[in-house]
């Protein structure tokens, strides 16, 4: 196959398991997630790509790896079916003398560095499939440019309170990189790494080198090869992002941001048609609203049926609402039921559930969340808070 | 699996009694649903029975058509090998002039026909809606040992036909066999209302075609079929689903208002057997506080202030608030302005409504607002 050479090749770092999201992350990886009524984390880079022109992604993925496969097949729907780049899913794989894992972001990136130099970039773009924003990567790459930069770092102003959780980037004027602090117990600034990294990739290419030969290094951008860049005295600069961004990692977060996008004027507008985020279609008819249901401030995608009450709710596709039900301050994904007399409140839950006649989960105060392809019978309850793992049964008076 | 069948689609039909509808489109691209074309519903089905040659004989106002269609990738007819094949008109000198009816546009597509590697052919005009296996009809028509096999629905005899269009009537004996056809006849006899789809024999095909346009006759059913109902084993299959021939405004209106019924989505839109089209990437729809809808499909992308019963709004319609739509047809990207009024409305794509403007309609009449009109 020929090969062209490309100005920026991306890799998007999707092997996470997400651990903190717990039943909704069992069977599939966090990018592979479903967000916003018809996206899947992975959706937001993805989309950003091709809508930055960057036409060649490898898409590193580890933890259970099927759903984000079977999804991202060629690229299609982010059009980066082109001939002479495209969407690979690259999953670690036997060499000659041995096979490994994964063992850190880095490494996932020397593992699969023939794949980039087969394209000869002049910069790598280094995404993780974590995290929902939409960013033109042309500005920071621009930016990278200007600045002669070796590494360009995408940041944003974080509260000093939780500045703890982040990789912190202490700076000069001129934005330049002094110090690289992981998640420091004293953070002396609130620019907070956002994991997007641009790199010149020949430079990146002899510390990724330098790191696997470091028996004593965990292979981490973060913790490793970003401090060895700087004391090695490279060009290392932040690049201020303003926008929306936001880390869905816990189950209460990603129930927060769904919830984000109900409010009047949502901070990610997904109607922007200059920046259209895209997903592979489920393929599904109109939904229907029925002449019993009532909806309010809410999300509603293609294939539903909906003659209940639904409130304040995001409803992937394909989710059915029966008369007398209600499904208040929730996010409801994929092929799930409610049926008629049931209440799902304040709760996130996950593909093909069955919700039975009468049924009660959640309340209005702790999230509730259910695993994939759960059976509530008939006028059982799920405790509000509970968290239930994939393919459970909950019998009524089994609480 | 059809796997031996290659499929013609005949979208050069003129109707007139679409009116603005059709203004610059053909009945294949006309707007159902939500979020299809009516060519959607045909594709799927020919797609879903495992058929993966087809042509589409355009004529005229055939560009929202392609532009629909496109490569076919939607309809996974982006092949290789076979796939999707836009046939249109005047691209030989013996094609050079308008078709003079069905027979005479396979006529001028013989090569297709002939290159197709395929045993059969499915022939279809484009105006009818209905979800069909059309294996079945392959099964039927090995039974019956027919030369061709034609699908019918049972319609009543006073089918609401105030402007009829290729309406072909079919009279049977008990086995099935057809022993007579009427086109547009105003003294019909029989409640079997052909639905303008044929399967035969590529060769049969290729030599009745051929046969009757040396003699001067260019429509399929009035100079191919009914010449030779005596000499060809012509059999029709009953199809039992939902089905609407897309003759009229009324019509068009009753389609997209019959699909508020479950029982005929659940027909159209059939487990296992999805209905294909050109994916439009919107965001899913917004309700807002204050929005009253009921009794409404609503393709993606809409945002919705105000309220809206019994109607179809397709993707990406805004609804203002206060605004109340019922009984109507939103187009796509229409924007309904602040306290509008709409009753048997149709509008087409891109239409701007002003605020607080009144429009009411009948369902036999509905008020047609033409494509990007400002009201």
């Amino acid at each position: 196959m020929a090969v062209r050479k490309k100005r920026c090749v991306a890799m998007l770092l999707a092997g996470g398991q997400g651990s903190r999201l717990g039943v909704l992350t069992k069977y599939r990886a966090k990018p592979a997630v479903p967000f916003g009524g018809k996206y899947k984390i992975i959706d937001f880079p993805l989309s950003n790509c091709a809508n930055s022109g960057i036409d060649t992604v490898g898409v590193l993925t580890q933890y259970q790896p099927l759903e984000l496969n079977t999804y991202i097949g060629t690229g299609a729907p982010w059009d980066l079916d082109s001939s002479t780049g495209g969407a690979f899913v690259l999953p670690p794989y036997m060499k000659a003398t041995s096979g490994e894992w994964y063992s850190g972001t880095a490494n996932a990136i020397y593992q699969n560095m023939y794949f980039v130099d087969r394209y000869d970039p002049q910069l790598l773009l280094v995404l993780s499939g974590d995290h929902i924003y939409k960013m033109d990567y042309r500005r920071l790459i621009a930016f990278h440019e200007k600045n002669q930069a070796d590494c360009t770092i995408a940041v944003m102003r974080v509260p000093m309170s939780e500045a703890s959780r982040f990789g912190i980037l202490n700076t000069d004027a001129d934005l330049r990189v002094v110090e690289f602090d992981e998640k420091p117990a004293q953070p002396k600034n609130d620019l907070a790494s956002m994991g997007i990294y641009v790199f010149t990739w020949q430079r990146l290419r002899e510390f990724l080198i330098a790191d696997e030969e470091d028996e004593n290094s965990s292979h981490d951008f973060g913790k490793n090869v970003l401090p060895a860049m700087l004391d090695a005295g490279c060009r290392m600069f932040a690049y201020p992002f303003d926008g929306y961004w936001k880390d869905v990692g816990t189950a209460q977060s990603l129930w927060e941001s769904n919830m984000e996008l109900l409010e009047p004027d949502p901070a990610i507008a997904l109607s922007d048609e200059s920046w259209r985020i895209y997903a592979r279609s489920a393929n599904e008819p109109p939904h229907y609203i029925g002449p019993t249901a009532e909806v309010s401030s809410s999300l509603i995608s293609e294939g539903c049926e909906v003659y209940g009450k639904v409130e304040n709710s995001v409803l992937f596709s394909g989710v059915t609402v029966e008369a007398g039900a209600l499904v208040k301050d929730s996010v409801v994904m994929s092929g799930t039921k409610v049926a008629s007399g049931a209440q799902v409140q304040r709760s996130i839950i996950d593909e093909n559930c069955r919700i039975r006649e009468g049924a009660l989960v959640g309340d209005g105060e702790n999230l509730t969340v259910l695993g994939s392809d759960v059976q509530v019978e008939p006028e059982a309850k799920v405790k509000p808070g509970d968290w239930i793992a994939p393919k459970s049964v909950i019998a009524k008076g089994g609480e | 699996m059809l796997q031996d069948v290659c499929a013609l689609v005949y979208a050069g039909e003129e109707n007139p009694n679409l009116r603005d509808l059709v203004m610059s489109r053909s009945v294949a691209a006309l707007p159902v649903g939500g979020r299809y074309r009516a060519i959607d519903f045909l594709l799927s089905n020919m797609v879903n029975s495992g058929i993966r040659n087809v042509g589409i004989i355009t004529q005229k106002n055939f560009k929202s058509l392609s532009d629909h269609l496109g490569s076919g990738k939607e309809w996974d007819l982006s092949r290789k090998k076979d796939g999707l094949f836009m046939l249109p008109p005047f691209d030989s000198t013996s094609s050079a002039h308008l078709y003079r009816g069905m027979c005479d546009a396979i006529h001028s597509k013989l090569d297709y026909l002939e290159k197709a590697s395929q045993s059969y052919c499915l022939l279809t005009g484009s105006y009818t809606v209905y979800s069909a296996d059309y294996e079945l009809m392959m099964k039927a028509h090995l039974e019956h040992n027919a030369d061709i096999t034609m699908l019918y629905s049972q319609e009543p005899l006073d089918f609401p036909g105030q402007e009829r269009f290729k309406d072909v009537r079919v009279s049977t004996d008990e086995e099935g066999r057809v022993r007579d056809l009427e086109v547009d006849s105003n003294n019909m006899r029989s409640p079997k209302l052909g639905m303008d789809v044929y399967l035969v024999k590529k060769s049969l095909l290729e030599y009745l075609v051929q046969n009757s346009c040396a003699r001067g006759g260019y429509r399929f059913v009035s100079d191919v079929l009914i010449p030779n109902l005596r000499n060809l084993r012509i059999f029709a299959v009953r199809h039992d689903g939902y089905v609407q021939r897309l003759h009229s405004v009324y019509a068009y209106y009753k389609l997209n208002m019959d699909m508020l019924d479950s029982k005929v989505r659940k027909d159209l839109f059939r487990p296992g057997r999805p209905v294909y089209t050109k994916i439009k990437d919107e965001p899913p729809v917004r309700y807002m506080e204050g929005a009253h809808i009921n009794n409404c499909i609503l393709g993606d992308g809409c945002e919705l202030y105000g309220s809206a019963e019994g109607s179809v709004l397709f993707r990406g319609v805004a609804l203002g608030r206060g605004a109340r739509a019922k009984n109507s047809i939103i187009g796509q990207g229409t924007a309904v302005g602040e306290n509008c009024e709409l009753e048997n409305v149709i509008t087409d794509k891109y239409v701007r409504i002003r605020k607080g403007v009144r429009l009411i309609g009948t369902p036999q009449f509905p008020v047609i607002i033409r494509k990007g009109a400002v009201i």
